[in-house]
């Protein structure tokens, strides 16, 4: 009976709330475990919380092993699905088990029921999603709804059979976390071991299910036995896990754990370890401090424990979290700046009538170049260009005056010559090879040299050294200001003639 | 069962609740996002606690205001664990509305004293009280709820007539939306705040199971039978009052066929929305399975059809032969159609009177003969063309021919002739028949 009537009322968790036990009215204050509390749960002394915890931990292994899967074939969402339509199948198990003389509340039976209904659900969302034009969201949404509001529908229909339990069913629906039996801890014992045995043995389908369908459907494996096989999963443990965390919390062991496991790392096997330990974790942490602390509801807590983990691996994960991509970020627009200062060194010796040679002879001395001219040179801010020139600074590359103009070293010198090289390289690669107009190459050759690599400078090289082979640097493919005033060009005309001079000899 | 006024008030409430959610719901939907709504009535839950904290009462505008902040954070939140942890679109959705639920879940429990809030509800709804709470209105007992879902839905429906352009727009493009001048971010949110209000209003009297159905369902079903965006937002209305309406007339009445007492309606109106979504999933005009199916059928006959005089008009040509029928036996072993097909095929030609039975054997008619004249034409005309024009190998020109033949009107027929220069034979030595 009571097991029974867990299962059906185990949706609302919600409700809940309302069977928490009586206490003073104005006492919302969490009262904290002593010592002695604390060892007992730690060190598992109590039989009760043992169970508990091995039974939360274990469903969070298998949640987060076959999770891992759901949310690279892009099906997080199902296992919503598949515990809301699981439901009707209870329900119905329940009455005909209870029409048939036998007993309405025989586990098995309710699970079997509850295990075809969310397959069934599972399998009208991917009928619908082919065959209509709606998409993924909608069918889910559409079997969700639908099989829930049956569920509904029967649970009314039962609860007026005059059995005499609707009166029971509040007290029995958030306990069951805190009361789990050893019998429901041994039967996610068994659902988890099938799980990651199944994972063990269909790694590799299931890997190349969830990255490319048509590539395993063309090796001749049986996708959909394979599908079917990885769903099956999932049902099984959504109809366990119902017992232990209710609906909406065994959605969030399907999701949580393994979205923070993409965090971690970019390889498929280290993903499910890791998510399956961030499940287990949850399970540990969150029925530990349900058992320590009173009025804290087991399934709750591991929910917000796991998305606490999911939230710092947001931002601390070594393979996609955010600080390490802001961090990348960082370093990449400073190695730009950095690039950019040099060049437009470089160019102001240039333009102020310096040959190539001069520029970038290590032995001659630096010349002075203004803070104003240098700002002129592109489009940043005096701020901006004061915090790179600094940072050259101190890299030894620039040398400041105090009236605030600033000069190559010799090491600098070397450096922008390498950079001017790249840019001016690909700015040639573009315009002969890729086809651009040479007023265009400029900004494309400035996203593109940052990142040019020893091995394509030195195929550019070879190209360049059959035309200038007399230079270490190649002019640049556009007008200087002071060369356009000598010619009596413009700059639109230099570089329409120097494109189809590169042009006529690539 | 009988109907009372009762039923009507309830009726009424669960219609209006409906027709919020469906219209409402067409643009999630159309935006991809019709889970959103199963998260946001969940996520709405630490907004009611909140509420529930604050006011003390399960009522109010507190409760809305904290509801609608909630739901809009779940679009933001799910948003930002979207776009900074690049997790994707429905992950990090369930990722942010179990968390918020738990969160939610947690408040409650630890308040749980000091809210007076009837269990079940919230998320079974309790339609069936809705007529018992009322207010007077010009000697006129109207339940509270009717007035509040009443007001909700004159609300979204302004919404909706006031930004419809926008709404469209956005529905199907985004960007253009964005580049036409209007924030589409800002247009998604108020959407996300809408939604959030309807769900909690109809969370007090209806219950959330309903909510998530009406916000999907009936869009979804709509979305099968018609294509323009305004006869889809009023099919999609229509299907959830006829939802409500049949929901609660079913949730009275079937149990009752088992022997089993009534069922609580806002499981009754889901189902029903969910039969009609299967009606339309089998039967919709153009979407429908069994329309697509019978549309193919039909075609398959036709072709069938044609073929089959096509043999005997061959049959008939064929001097060497003395017989002018074709056996059964025969006929099954030339035409490569399907016995149902063949049955079906040769039912409709002696029903047509292009064909009679002659002695055990199938045999033209003079009416059937001019058919097979025409279609032969039209076969050897093509490969004429096919040949002609097109250059193709003499080898290659029947099997093109054959399926060119089945879609030739007497305008294309007359058209290729004239191209053709109106030969006597076709490429392989046949006459063409006039």
């Amino acid at each position: 009976m009571r097991v029974s009537l867990t299962i059906l009322t185990a949706w609302f968790s919600l409700e809940s709330a309302l069977a928490a036990p009586t206490r003073s009215i104005t006492d919302s204050s969490i009262e904290w475990p002593s010592g002695d509390q604390l060892t007992r749960v730690i060190t598992l002394r109590d039989y009760n919380t043992r169970v508990v915890v091995l039974g939360t931990l274990l469903l969070g292994l298998a949640t987060g092993i076959i999770g891992t899967f759901m949310l690279l074939r892009r099906r997080a969402l199902m296992g919503d699905v598949v515990s809301h339509a699981t439901l009707p199948g209870i329900g119905l198990a329940f009455i005909v088990m209870t029409r048939g003389g036998g007993d309405g509340k025989f586990l098995p039976g309710l699970l079997l029921g509850g295990l075809l209904s969310g397959l069934l659900g599972m399998g009208l969302v991917l009928l619908i999603r082919h065959s209509t034009r709606l998409k993924e969201d909608a069918a889910l949404g559409i079997v969700l709804s639908v099989f829930f509001g049956f569920g509904v529908a029967l649970l009314g229909v039962i609860q007026k059979m005059n059995l005499g339990h609707a009166a029971g069913l509040e007290s029995f629906i958030y306990g069951k976390t805190a009361s789990m039996l050893a019998s429901d801890a041994q039967r996610i014992a068994v659902v988890a071991a099938a799980v990651a045995l199944a994972c063990v043995f269909l790694f590799k389908e299931f890997e190349v299910l969830c990255f490319d369908p048509s590539f395993a459907a063309s090796l001749g494996w049986p996708v959909v036995l394979l599908d079917a096989a990885m769903m099956g999963l999932v049902v099984a443990v959504t109809v366990i896990g119902l017992q232990a965390v209710g609906l909406i919390l065994i959605i969030a062991l399907l999701i949580i754990p393994p979205a923070a496991a993409r965090f971690w790392t970019h390889h498929l096997s280290r993903m499910v370890i890791i998510s399956a330990a961030i499940g287990a974790a949850s399970g540990l942490v969150g029925a530990g401090l349900s058992a320590l602390v009173p009025r804290l509801p087991a399934g709750a807590i591991i929910v917000v424990v796991a998305s606490s983990l999911f939230f710092l691996s947001m931002l601390f994960g070594p393979a996609r979290g955010v600080l390490v991509r802001l961090l990348a970020h960082y370093r990449l627009e400073n190695k730009v700046g950095r690039q950019h200062l040099l060049r437009s060194l470089y160019e102001t010796l240039e333009e102020a009538g310096q040959s190539p040679e001069a520029v970038a002879a290590p032995e001659s001395r630096g010349v002075e170049i203004s803070f104003p001219l240098l700002l002129a040179e592109r489009s940043w801010s005096p701020r901006r260009l004061r915090k790179l020139l600094a940072s050259a600074q101190r890299d030894g590359l620039v040398e400041r005056t105090p009236d605030g103009a600033c000069r190559m070293t010799g090491r600098g010198r070397e450096e922008a010559r390498r950079v001017v090289r790249n840019h001016r390289l690909w700015e040639m690669y573009l315009i002969t090879h890729a086809d651009i107009a040479p007023s265009h190459v400029d900004r494309d050759a400035d996203l593109v040299e940052h990142v040019l690599g020893p091995e394509m400078t030195r195929k550019l090289e070879a190209l360049v050294a059959a035309r200038y082979p007399e230079l270490r640097v190649p002019p640049s493919p556009h007008a200087l200001q002071h060369m356009t005033g000598r010619a009596g060009l413009t700059s639109q005309d230099r570089m329409a003639v120097e494109g189809r001079r590169l042009k006529a000899e690539g | 069962m009988e109907w009372t006024s009762l039923d009507t008030w309830i009726v009424v409430a669960g219609a209006l609740s409906a027709a919020a959610c469906a219209l409402l719901g067409n643009f999630l939907i159309m935006r991809r996002l019709s889970m959103m709504g199963d998260a946001i009535s969940h996520a709405v839950l630490p907004g009611l606690a909140v509420g529930f904290l604050l006011t003390g009462s399960r009522g109010g505008p507190t409760l809305f205001l904290g509801a609608a902040i909630v739901g809009v954070l779940t679009a933001l939140f799910t948003e930002w664990v979207l776009h900074f942890g690049q997790v994707e679109q429905s992950a990090s959705m369930g990722v942010v509305f179990t968390t918020l639920f738990a969160i939610g879940l947690i408040l409650i429990v630890r308040a749980a004293d000091k809210v007076d809030l009837d269990p079940g509800c919230v998320l079974y709804g309790a339609i069936e009280l809705v007529p018992l709470d009322t207010m007077d209105i010009r000697g006129w007992a109207v339940p509270r709820a009717v007035l509040t879902l009443g007001s909700v839905f004159l609300l979204d429906l302004a919404f909706v007539l006031l930004f419809y352009k926008e709404l469209r727009i956005s529905a199907f493009d985004p960007e253009l939306a964005t580049a036409l001048g209007f924030n589409a971010h800002l247009l998604h949110y108020l959407l996300m705040t809408f939604v959030a209000i309807t769900t909690v209003a109809s969370f007090e009297s209806v219950g959330s199971i309903l909510v998530i159905a009406m916000l999907i369902v009936p869009g979804a079903t709509a979305s099968l039978l018609t294509e323009r965006l305004h006869t889809l937002l009023l099919a999609s209305v229509a299907i959830a009052v006829l939802s409500a309406v049949a929901g609660h007339a079913a949730a009275i009445t079937v149990p009752g066929w088992w022997g089993y007492s009534d069922t609580t309606t806002a499981g009754g109106m889901a189902v029903v929305a969910g039969l009609l979504f299967t009606l339309a999933f089998f039967f919709a005009p153009r979407h429908g399975i069994a329309s697509k199916f019978l549309h193919r059928a039909r075609l398959s006959i036709h072709i069938t059809r044609q073929d089959i005089l096509g043999l005997l008009f061959r049959l008939e040509e064929m001097p060497s032969l003395e017989t002018r029928t074709m056996s059964p036996a025969l006929l099954r072993k030339v035409l490569g159609a399907g016995a149902m097909l063949r049955w079906l095929s040769l039912r409709g030609l002696l029903r047509a009177g292009l064909v009679r039975l002659d002695g055990g054997g199938y045999r033209l008619t003079s009416t059937g003969r001019e058919e097979a004249r025409s279609l032969i034409r039209s076969h050897r005309l093509w490969e004429s063309y096919l040949y002609q024009h097109l250059h193709l190998p003499a080898d290659h020109l029947h099997g093109s021919a054959e399926r060119l033949e089945h879609v030739t009107d007497p305008v294309l027929q007359r058209r290729l002739s004239e191209r053709v220069e109106r030969p006597e034979i076709d490429p392989h030595g046949k006459r063409i028949p006039s």
